[in-house]
């Protein structure tokens, strides 16, 4: 997996401390919820594969050599021992039924999970890539099987109103419901989970994994958790009965139903809003605004703790039309409180041909949510950037100072601003 | 391949051994190019079929599928013997890959008997690789192929043996990883779809058969297909490689498809070939609506599933084909 891009072009304040923003400057900063480079096996530790994945991994290498022989002399090696079928046997252990579909005619079934309501046919997949009907039944093909794990400070998904400074067992899986042509991720959010290098994690390992790093919070994220559903709760419920919170990063692209059940079980939710018309829904992401829209509202109403990103993309949904959209909406519809993060985005997937978000940009977004009333808006992939910090809504005062992803000061006490008293929105300790 | 007792499989069993026999005919020296489609010319179709292609039992008789090839071949290029017909189609020495598609298993996949057909013919004009390819290991075995990955002469196995490009190829509203077995192995693709119908896309012929060389073809059934299918026959190692079409309509289905629904299909006894992968498709589309009105179902149209993605497939920017029916040369044999 390609690593991700470096954001060292940001200007640094002059009123940083001076040695975190020598820390900025020394040390390889990747855009907010990229999935690392080293992936898999990073911190999934020794006992991580079992046998037949340690095969597995093992036989990976050799194909890729095989491979390379194959196509120069057009001979073909089999990645395996002749007539053995590595793949049927290590997948039965990522599949299980999945939840919230409906069962049709003729074997065929219709998912239930997202908006999209894909009907499928028998052996086929939804639009996920992760779901496969079987003979009239559906099956998620990804439970525990993990392609992306990395120890990430929470501010890197973003969530700046939650623990800060905590590190997250950050997790995915292949696949998602959509198809954002600014994916960072696109190497494991838009492929088939056989096409992706994986590891067997079970819910239980998680937890323990989670604790044995001393990360207080498991991150689902960098691909899509809502395809991986079944799997993520599994996970949040073990996490809750090991000590361990769980945060979900999502496009927020779900049918209410699971919504609600999700809710009930994790602990904060960030949502990437991609942008603020159906049209740029419908050509960019492949997906649709409303049922976000309505699944923030679900999640202010279920007391979730929420926090958007706003990833602005120029020329496509940088406008200030747009944008005050957006402000107005979240202010009427959630409250002045949901931290809105406007971040900068960076060449990738499908739209290489477009440059990085201009700092005039992303400022101007900061100014007009500013304006608008809310209380906690920030500006994203640029270390050093002002708009990193916390200011409290009442005396204007920097209640968190952060350099990146670096937690500079706290001066928050007991969830008040320690120099006036004011409550700050979050959740600042387990 | 099935093992047989048959003449014609037991060749192809010497030739899967690695003998070099190539039929007693050493191929000539003709260059086989791919015909490009000239505008203003049109694109011939040719609808063969055989009443009797099924013997008692239903199965495929293997010599009437030989001989309705041939007579297939023949009549899209207007020569007298098939071999000659199969060198327009390829060069000696060529590693020949032919795309079946499997994805509904055993009853609406590309027939074993098809493809031990074309095998043997090309092997007669000096091919002496040719790889059965599509999907996946398991989606082959489920229409009764075998998996073969190394030797040499004939193999058969899915992309997931050699995978994907790292780089995406993008074309509209396409980026996609192409099948290495495409991109890294074959000189020249025969495609061998079969005619049916596509609950979403409304058909699944020769362009749609494509999706089987990307790594993501989930991701482009929204608007019935609409440009996913022809954005992607655009690819550049798709469009250039693809040098003729042998739609497998020995039986067919007209409803509930991709699956395989057995009340819905029938026994057409046919093959669909042409050059024109757009004109062949429109020629299975309509062979498919002719049968559902004659079974009183609503068109494909009716039912919210026409399949745009061929018109745009003809249209300026892509120029795959035509699906003008005026500029169909339709033969029938």
């Amino acid at each position: 997996m390609s690593s991700k891009h470096d954001s060292m072009d940001g200007a640094v304040a002059s009123r940083r401390p001076e040695a975190a923003r020598q820390r900025v400057r020394n040390r390889p900063h990747d855009c907010i919820d990229a999935a690392p480079s080293n992936s898999v096996a990073s911190c999934l530790g020794g006992n991580s594969f079992d046998r037949r994945a340690f095969l597995k991994a093992a036989a990976l290498p050799c194909l890729a050599a095989c491979a390379v022989a194959a196509v120069s002399d057009r001979r073909l090696v089999a990645a395996t021992a002749p007539g053995a079928s590595p793949a049927a046997e290590d997948d039965a252990q990522f599949i299980t039924e999945a939840k919230f579909y409906e069962k049709l005619p003729y074997k065929k079934i219709k998912c239930k999970l997202c908006p999209r309501e894909c009907v499928i046919d028998d052996r086929e997949r939804g639009y996920c890539g992760v779901r496969e009907n079987r003979g009239g039944i559906y099956y998620t093909l990804v439970h525990s099987r993990v392609v992306s794990a990395h120890i990430d400070p929470i501010e890197k998904k973003p969530l700046f109103h939650f623990l800060p400074g905590a590190p997250a067992f950050s997790i995915a899986t292949a696949g998602c419901n959509v198809n954002c042509k600014m994916c960072q991720n696109w190497e494991i959010s838009q492929v088939r989970p056989e096409q992706v290098r994986s590891s067997y994690v079970p819910p239980a390992r998680l937890a323990a994994l989670a604790n044995q790093n001393q990360c207080p919070v498991i991150a689902y994220t960098y691909s899509e958790p809502v395809i991986f559903y079944e799997y993520m709760v599994d996970c949040a419920e073990a996490g809750h009965a090991a000590g361990v919170k769980s945060v979900v990063i999502t496009g927020g692209y779900i049918h209410q139903e699971p919504l609600q059940q999700l809710c009930r079980r994790v602990d904060a939710i960030k949502v990437d809003l991609k942008g603020f018309s159906e049209k740029f829904y419908k050509e960019v992401v492949n997906g649709e605004l409303k049922p976000v829209l309505n699944a923030l509202v679900a999640m202010r109403k279920l007391g979730m703790w929420t926090e958007i990103v706003y990833l602005v993309v120029p020329t496509l949904n940088d406008t200030d039309e747009e944008l005050k959209g957006v402000a107005r909406w979240v202010r009427a519809e959630l409250g002045l409180d949901v931290p809105v993060h406007f971040t900068r985005f960076h060449p990738e997937y499908l739209l290489k041909n477009l440059p990085p978000t201009p700092l005039e940009t992303l400022d101007r977004a900061k100014a007009i949510a500013d304006a608008e009333g809310l209380h906690y808006v920030y500006v994203g992939n640029i270390p050093g950037h002002p708009g990193e910090n916390t200011h409290c809504p009442k005396c204007h005062r920097i209640v968190v100072e952060r350099v990146g992803y670096t937690i500079a000061a706290v001066r928050i006490r007991k969830g008040k601003c320690q120099y006036c008293q004011q409550p700050i929105a979050g959740v600042w300790a387990v | 391949m099935t093992a047989g007792s048959t003449s014609r499989r037991g060749f192809l069993k010497r030739g899967m051994a690695g003998a070099l026999f190539l039929g007693g005919v050493a191929a000539a020296g003709d260059s086989a190019q791919p015909v490009a489609l000239v505008p203003g010319e049109k694109s011939r179709v040719v609808i063969g079929r055989d009443s009797k292609l099924r013997a008692a039992g239903a199965g495929i008789d293997s010599a009437r599928l030989l001989n309705l090839l041939d007579r297939a071949m023949q009549a899209l290029y207007g020569l007298g013997s098939p071999l000659e017909a199969w060198k327009k189609v390829v060069r000696p020495g060529e590693v020949v890959g032919l795309k079946a598609s499997c994805l509904a298993g055993r009853g609406i996949s590309t027939s074993v008997a098809l493809v031990e057909a074309i095998c043997e013919r090309l092997q007669q004009v000096g091919i002496k690789e040719i790889v059965i390819w599509d999907r996946l290991n398991s989606d082959l075995e489920s229409a009764r192929f075998q998996i073969r990955e190394r030797g040499q002469g004939v193999r058969c196995f899915g992309n997931d043996v050699l995978g994907y490009e790292d780089d995406l190829a993008v074309y509209g509203s396409v980026g996609s990883r192409l099948s290495r077995t495409l991109t890294q192995i074959c000189d020249a693709v025969i495609n061998l779809p079969v005619l049916k119908d596509h609950s979403i896309t409304g058909v699944t012929i020769a362009l749609k058969s494509m999706f089987g060389a990307i790594h993501n073809p989930n991701k482009y059934h929204l608007s019935v297909g609409d440009p996913y299918v022809a954005d992607t026959y655009m690819l550049p190692p798709i469009r250039q490689k693809v040098r003729l079409t042998i739609c497998d309509a020995t039986t067919a289905l007209y409803e509930g498809g991709p699956s395989y629904m057995p009340q819905w299909t029938w026994a057409y006894n046919g093959l669909i070939v042409g050059l024109d992968p757009v004109a062949v498709d429109y020629t299975g589309w309509q062979i498919i609506e002719k049968k559902r009105a004659g079974v009183g179902m609503k068109s494909l149209k009716e039912a919210g599933r026409a399949p745009h993605y061929i018109a745009t497939a003809a249209d300026v920017q892509h120029r795959l084909g035509t699906n003008d029916p005026s500029r169909i040369d339709l033969v029938e044999v």
